[in-house]
């Protein structure tokens, strides 16, 4: 019965959103230029915190991974930091990122040019909640990977970066993988931390969560219409993983 | 036990001698005197009117002390809709007339709504004003980092309205969701103006400083609502808004006088 | 051309040795002995005391991937996500040999060793004695000065290991390089190595040609595995 309310509690809003829609508006509605600019915006900005993740969130993992033979305090140090954004209230991490690089930020003041109300912005607020979900979907991949294949790699002569690129990435693929979509959907999906660290206008750093909280208060048709976009390429994103990222995340 | 029957008698006395000289009206002494007024009243309110609203609930609670008030602040818009998808309010202010129209079309309201307070807007910049803003001129210039709040949203509109009443077109860097957050930019130096209301400018104390612009004053509606359980209680709140010391509380907040 | 090594692993073995071109070793002794912490440090896989020299080349403090000592691992490691083509082939093109040059070198390693054919699989789809062939390819299309061989049958079912073994002894022989192999079972020894060190609670304890210990057998240990292997 518990096991029941809590499917219901899941599926059922999913459910609303899904019969309340305004199906016939629903093709002019989603060719409104400011629609179509907020999902190009978000599509962008989240394929490119995709990229980044990747490219600083493999390291990372590799570092948390190795990480299990360190003391037990800089372990958990460690390992806290990088779940922090996961349990933070994504406005507060908007606020912190201001603190460091807005214009009078302990950063920020320094830099030559402006972050905030950039698309930069907008992609530095992503990359800093999805981050952890890539750096834990692929360090339970390396984890979960036979660590004497690199080792024989190495005495076929292969030098570390070669084994790193032959051999210990093609193992943690689907991690990385599951890991990058994640990443990609919740860094689309980013409300909060977006709109206090780099603003709301349309084009440069309105993304679709930030216009359809907007026009929740003017027109919640189209807000339902975007909703749905929303909803339907998280769904996609999710079933191209199926039970992959489970594991992958609590690892 | 003595004390504690003792206290909120001191209160209602206090209540009364300061209910009978401030006010000409006649009906405080007598409500207070046989106030049959209970139980709890839910309270939809713009969030501009987070602090006064307080104040007036504490002072509403002197002469109705079995009445508990309680508050729903936030975004004008947002309140209306959950009030249209049926959340257990009994009274709602709201910060524009527009906003109470998405209530009242609904049907929703208990007669029609009455207007208690204005609001007019103002230029917020940072304690010293760092980007050296000296009215609106100021915004249509692209050096400057401005932010205003989204047109979606109330304060938004009356934004907009401003500019084109004054030939402006701002060069904007964000509309924000809510007056909270345009002046939390400004306060960190994130931007160097934004247009709140002036109440908000006086509710944020020393890191803000206002400059004043020549704006329309907008009107902020009250009203009791239908679904309201406890009807007397909510009208009661609404009477000691728009009376002479519920006004005073707003004044003091810096609200004008419909 | 030879290696000779004298190293201690602290807390594991403590040993000397020289291997001659075309004269294989065989360490032999009961599990736990230290044979595999003795080819894990010619490899520089585990830190060792000592020096370790081939021909007039001294590894210490030289990686695995520059010391040109090849290991074939008690399960084999094939790697799982390439053909078994792909896995005899990655030695040189870790090297830094082209692609073409790399596989057309790893074709002929394939060819010397009978797996021509099951160039395109993958290493779950092999039997055990494929994939030790496999295994065995990949460590000598490496190019090593060095073969290293842990216990290389113990993965095989007891019905082919014999096959396998006749198998393995005639690579070795034709490859003709300075090999090492490590191993628990007489049979191995007598049918891989022509040297042997016998090795008990990290130390050696008694060492010479295979048929001197098969003559002279130093040990009570030595003494049992020569019975049982005689009367096979």
């Amino acid at each position: 019965m518990p096991a029941g309310l809590a499917l219901g509690l899941l599926l059922l809003p999913l459910v609303a959103l899904i019969v309340r829609a305004p199906w016939a508006a629903l093709p002019s509605l989603l060719a409104e230029p400011t629609v179509v600019q907020a999902l190009g915006l978000s599509l962008t900005t989240a394929a490119i915190s995709m990229v980044v993740c990747l490219v600083l969130g493999i390291p990372l993992a590799l570092v948390l991974a190795r990480s299990a033979l360190w003391p037990a305090i800089p372990r958990r140090l460690l390992r806290a930091l990088i779940t922090v954004p996961l349990v933070l209230p994504p406005v507060v991490g908007g606020v912190a990122l201001l603190l460091l690089l807005g214009r009078r930020g302990l950063i920020g003041q320094w830099l030559p040019f402006t972050i905030p109300f950039t698309p930069a912005a907008v992609v530095i607020a992503q990359v800093f909640v999805s981050m952890p979900f890539l750096v834990i979907a692929v360090e339970g991949a390396l984890r979960a990977s036979d660590r004497r294949f690199e080792i024989a790699a190495s005495t076929l002569g292969a030098s570390r970066f070669t084994v790193f690129r032959r051999i210990t990435l093609p193992l943690i693929a689907p991690g990385i993988a599951s890991g990058a979509l994640l990443c990609f959907t919740r860094s689309l999906g980013e409300f909060g931390a977006t709109i206090t660290f780099a603003g709301s206008f349309p084009g440069t750093t309105q993304t679709l969560p930030i216009s359809t909280y907007l026009l929740l208060q003017t027109d919640p048709n189209a807000a339902i219409a975007l909703s749905l976009v929303l909803m339907v390429v998280s769904v996609v994103v999710l079933l191209s993983l199926r039970d992959r990222w489970v594991p992958g995340v609590l690892a | 036990m003595k004390l504690k029957t003792a206290a909120p008698a001191i209160v209602l006395v206090a209540a009364l001698a300061l209910a009978g000289c401030s006010t000409p009206e006649p009906a405080p002494t007598e409500t207070a005197a046989a106030d049959t007024l209970s139980g709890t009243i839910n309270v939809f309110a713009a969030a501009s009117l987070t602090g006064s609203f307080q104040a007036l609930a504490a002072a509403f609670n002197e002469e109705h002390p079995d009445v508990t008030v309680t508050f729903n602040f936030g975004g004008s818009s947002g309140l209306a809709t959950q009030i249209v998808e049926a959340a257990p309010a009994d009274v709602f202010a709201a910060a524009s007339p527009a906003t109470m129209k998405t209530v009242t079309d609904a049907a929703l309201t208990d007669g029609d709504p009455t207007d208690f307070a204005t609001n007019v807007l103002e230029i917020a910049v940072a304690k010293g004003n760092p980007g050296g803003i000296t009215g609106l001129e100021d915004f249509a210039n692209a050096d400057k980092t401005i932010a205003l709040c989204a047109v979606e949203v109330p304060c938004g509109a009356a934004a907009a309205k401003l500019f084109d009443a004054a030939g402006i077109v701002p060069s904007v860097d964000t509309y924000e969701q809510d007056v909270k957050a345009v002046l939390t930019k400004v306060e960190l130096g994130e931007v160097d103006a934004g247009v709140v209301y002036v109440t908000d400018v006086l509710d944020a104390g020393d890191a803000i400083e206002g400059i004043e612009v020549d704006s329309a004053p907008v009107a902020y509606p009250i009203a009791t609502l239908s679904a309201s359980a406890n009807r007397e209680a909510a009208q009661a709140f609404v009477d000691f808004v728009l009376s002479s010391k519920g006004q005073s509380i707003l004044k003091a907040a810096g609200f004008g006088t419909p | 051309m030879s290696l000779v090594a004298s190293l201690t692993v602290p807390g594991r073995v403590e040993l000397e040795l020289t291997v001659t071109p075309g004269r294989t070793l065989a360490l032999l002794g009961p599990n736990g002995a230290g044979k595999s912490s003795t080819l894990q440090a010619l490899a520089g896989l585990i830190d060792y005391e000592g020096t370790v020299r081939v021909g007039s080349r001294v590894l210490d403090g030289v990686d695995p991937e520059h010391r040109r000592v090849g290991y074939v691992f008690q399960e084999y490691l094939l790697f799982p996500h390439l053909t078994v083509l792909e896995n005899v082939a990655f030695g040189a093109r870790a090297q830094g040999r082209g692609r073409v040059a790399a596989r057309s070198q790893a074709g002929e390693w394939m060819q010397r060793l009978g797996i021509a054919d099951l160039a395109a699989r993958r290493p779950p789809q092999l039997s055990g004695g494929q994939a030790q062939r496999v295994a065995l390819a990949r460590a000598l299309a490496s190019d090593p000065e060095v073969l290293l061989l842990d216990e290389p049958l113990a993965a095989l079912d007891v019905e082919i290991r014999d096959e396998v073994r006749e198998e393995l002894a005639r690579h070795i022989r034709e490859w003709g390089g300075l090999t090492i192999v490590v191993t628990h079972s007489f049979d191995d020894v007598t049918a891989l190595a022509e040297e042997v060190i016998v090795i008990e609670k990290g130390r050696a304890t008694q060492r010479g040609s295979v048929r001197s210990l098969v003559a002279e057998p130093g040990t009570s240990y030595v003494r049992r595995l020569v019975a049982s292997w005689s009367e096979d």
